[in-house]
């Protein structure tokens, strides 16, 4: 009985159409990880095939040549030659490339076809391909190249079928290995004897990109997509969001009445329920910002806009490619941390992992807005602009400012002048399909979860059980929590903070708001003994601290929320991403003395001047 | 005239000369011949940088790439005739 395929790999370049391959041949069948020992993603999938054999798919990241520049194109040879531990070399290589990109694409295939494996050439996109009048001699090709050679439209439903027919068949004979001495030059006659190219770029990705690309257009367009990102992100997830809160507090309130009323009533409740609702309610904007990033990645766009801010980020010690890690952050720092994976150097990726904590990510807004309301009047600034929003933007800047200023500061320090490259593909733009950017929502939103979940929960159990021990006696007269541990080290921790302006109460609602930055306004509201959570005690909450503190302290703390490394989920996540415990060190030490010496400044001079 | 990537006006259709090594080993030259730089192949620039004409955006064979002037300084090129 001739060999059967049980191990298959996909290889490809980038931008190749291989992972919509990978969606068509799986469905939802798959599993996304990490290699082991690197940040590199994973994923992996089972096709079932027509004659109802199952069988392990292989999606390996994209390499431009197995001569590997980066961490992604190693995996992707280290599998290949057999050499990735843990990992069983592939049986059957399936290699995609591009149809409208053949010039580029078939080099690698040439590369890979030298490693001497049973291979099969998957030209993909034929249907764009067909559109721009490029005409490729499917057999010529076969002939010529001496591996299967199969067309696929990966956007299309059936588009994978041949390719599914062939996996399922026998395996192809071995590819004949040893490359000719000059690829590119047998590149050349490849085409030129089995591929016709009328016109060597797409009509519309000229179009496009004479506006896209234009120095004053472009960055206005850059500017107009960035703008209804924030507009879309912020205001289309309220209402889903008060929804999720509504229903967490609900679903409190339904425990309280049916447990009866002991610790472990309040560690359910006030620990786990409260603590992860408080995580899922920006579930809604993470999802909605994700949702306009992959987007804009399947489009083809974002390398665009990498391209246009590539020198101001250069400029700032960070690389165009820290554009995407940076603009997701400011929903969340954890998966903005960890789309900085996108960035293959590793300099730039650890520059740009450092400043995202700076980005004012959306779990700052319900203390910004506490403070804001309790302090700032309602003013109108030159008959047009709302003060209160003026100060509201004017932090968003500082977050920018600071990042790019922290990231020249470690420039500077590093005076690392070694060049590192930009090389960018921009490939043709594409209308993005529903079901892949359906998959990818999927996979990102899941992630997050399982990951920051198990953080989020471990340390809001660690921090009900600082807050709830030990109890207050009966005859106590301040609120509970100013008798247990949390109280305790909040009184000494004032030690510390009275310099810039904090008092005790604010002190003992660091402490939760460690685990999300939001929490500390529920917590101050409990320490002010008001007796209400979440939304309503900021509404009580105003007019006491309004009353009870000087501007001085307030503008300390809005300043302290812009740096402090109010949030272990942050830090965890930089702990997995870098896997260096230094890293995290530095980090929060960095960030804690930014927000001290800045509190210390904006305290001292508030103070001096009102 | 061989003069450099770099210095090639805007959509003038040129042919890749050579790439030099800016060091030695220089792997983002190496990337570069990977990436279809090689003589005889047609080049043009598509567009430059808002800021300080930095980077660039290249045609090369059938794919556009964002250089840095860096990059490009390391190729040679000849203008179509």
């Amino acid at each position: 009985m001739s060999a059967l395929a049980s191990q298959v790999a996909l290889v490809g370049n980038p931008n190749c159409g291989k992972t919509a391959l990978f969606n068509r041949l799986t469905g939802s069948r798959q599993k996304v990880a990490n290699y082991a020992g690197v940040t590199v993603e994973r994923k992996a999938g089972v096709i079932r095939t027509p004659s109802g054999r199952q069988v392990q798919l292989l999606d390996l990241p994209g390499a431009y040549s197995l001569a590997a520049t980066s961490p992604d194109e190693a995996i992707t040879r280290d599998v290949c030659l057999g050499r990735m531990a843990g990992e069983a070399r592939p049986d059957l290589l399936v290699c995609v490339a591009d149809a409208t990109n053949l010039r580029l694409h078939l080099r690698f295939v040439l590369e890979v076809r030298a490693l001497g494996l049973p291979m099969i050439l998957a030209l993909n996109m034929c249907d764009a391909a067909e559109k721009r009048g490029i005409v490729v001699d499917r057999a010529r090709l076969e002939a010529e190249l001496g591996v299967p050679v199969i067309e696929t439209i990966a956007v299309r439903a059936d588009g994978a079928a041949a390719l599914m027919a062939r996996i399922d068949g026998e395996l192809p004979p071995l590819a004949p290995s040893g490359a000719p001495a000059d690829l590119h030059a047998e590149v050349r006659r490849l085409l030129a004897v089995a591929v016709r190219v009328p016109r060597a770029t797409g009509e519309i990705d000229d179009a496009i990109d004479r506006w896209a690309l234009h120095p004053v257009f472009g960055l206005a367009l850059l500017a107009v997509v960035m703008f209804l990102i924030f507009q879309a992100v912020f205001s289309w997830s309220a209402p889903l969001q008060d929804s999720i809160d509504a229903g967490v507090g609900a679903l409190a309130d339904q425990l309280k009445t049916m447990l009866p009323d002991n610790t472990l009533r309040s560690l359910l409740v006030d620990g786990m329920l409260v603590g992860t609702g408080s995580v899922v309610v920006f579930l809604p904007q993470i999802l909605l910002l994700f949702l306009f990033i992959l987007v804009l990645e399947e489009s083809g766009y974002l390398p665009r806009a990498a391209f246009l801010l590539d020198r101001l980020m250069v400029g700032a010690g960070l690389t165009g490619r820290s554009f995407i890690p940076l603009l997701s952050s400011f929903a969340c720092a954890v998966p903005g941390i960890m789309a900085a994976r996108t960035i293959q150097d590793p300099r730039d990726r650890l520059a740009t992992i450092l400043v995202a904590p700076l980005m004012t990510c959306s779990a700052r807004l319900p203390v910004y807005a506490l403070l804001i309301g309790a302090f700032i009047p309602k003013a109108t600034v030159a008959g047009l602009f709302n003060l209160q929003g003026l100060v509201l933007f004017g932090l968003y800047v500082a977050g920018i400012i600071s990042a790019l200023a922290v990231a020249y500061a470690m420039k500077l320090i590093r005076r690392d002048s070694t060049e590192h490259a930009l090389l960018l593909e921009l490939p043709s733009y594409r209308v993005p399909h529903v079901t892949d950017v359906l998959i990818g929502l999927w996979e990102r939103a899941s992630v997050f979860l399982k990951r920051v979940g198990g953080i989020i929960l471990t340390l809001t159990v660690l921090l009900w059980f600082l807050s709830t021990f030990p109890a207050a006696p009966a005859d106590f007269a301040g609120p509970a929590i100013d008798y247990s541990y949390a109280g305790r080290i909040g009184r000494a921790m004032e030690a510390v903070f009275a310099p810039i302006g904090f008092n005790w109460q604010i002190c003992i609602a660091l402490i939760p708001g460690l685990a999300a930055r939001e929490v500390a306004v529920s917590s101050l509201a409990t320490v002010y003994a008001v007796a209400a959570t979440g939304d309503e005690a900021a509404g009580q909450l105003l007019p006491l601290i309004a009353a009870q503190w000087s501007l001085a302290t307030a503008l300390s703390l809005i300043v302290w929320y812009v740096f402090a490394p109010q949030c272990v989920s942050t830090l965890a996540v930089i702990r997995r991403e870098t896997r260096s415990w230094k890293i995290v060190g530095i980090a929060t030490v960095y960030l804690f003395a930014l927000a001290y010496g800045a509190s210390f400044l904006t305290f001292r001079i508030a103070s001096a001047w009102s | 005239m061989e003069q450099r990537l770099r210095d090639l006006p805007l959509r003038i259709a040129a042919v890749v000369e050579r790439v030099e090594d800016a060091s030695a080993p220089d792997p983002i030259a190496e990337r570069l011949r990977d990436l279809g730089f090689v003589a005889g192949e047609p080049v043009r620039l598509v567009a430059r940088g808002p800021l300080g004409g930095d980077p660039l955006v290249v045609q090369i064979g059938y794919t556009r790439f964002a250089l840095r002037r860096a990059e490009a300084a390391r190729v040679f090129v000849r203008q179509a005739a």
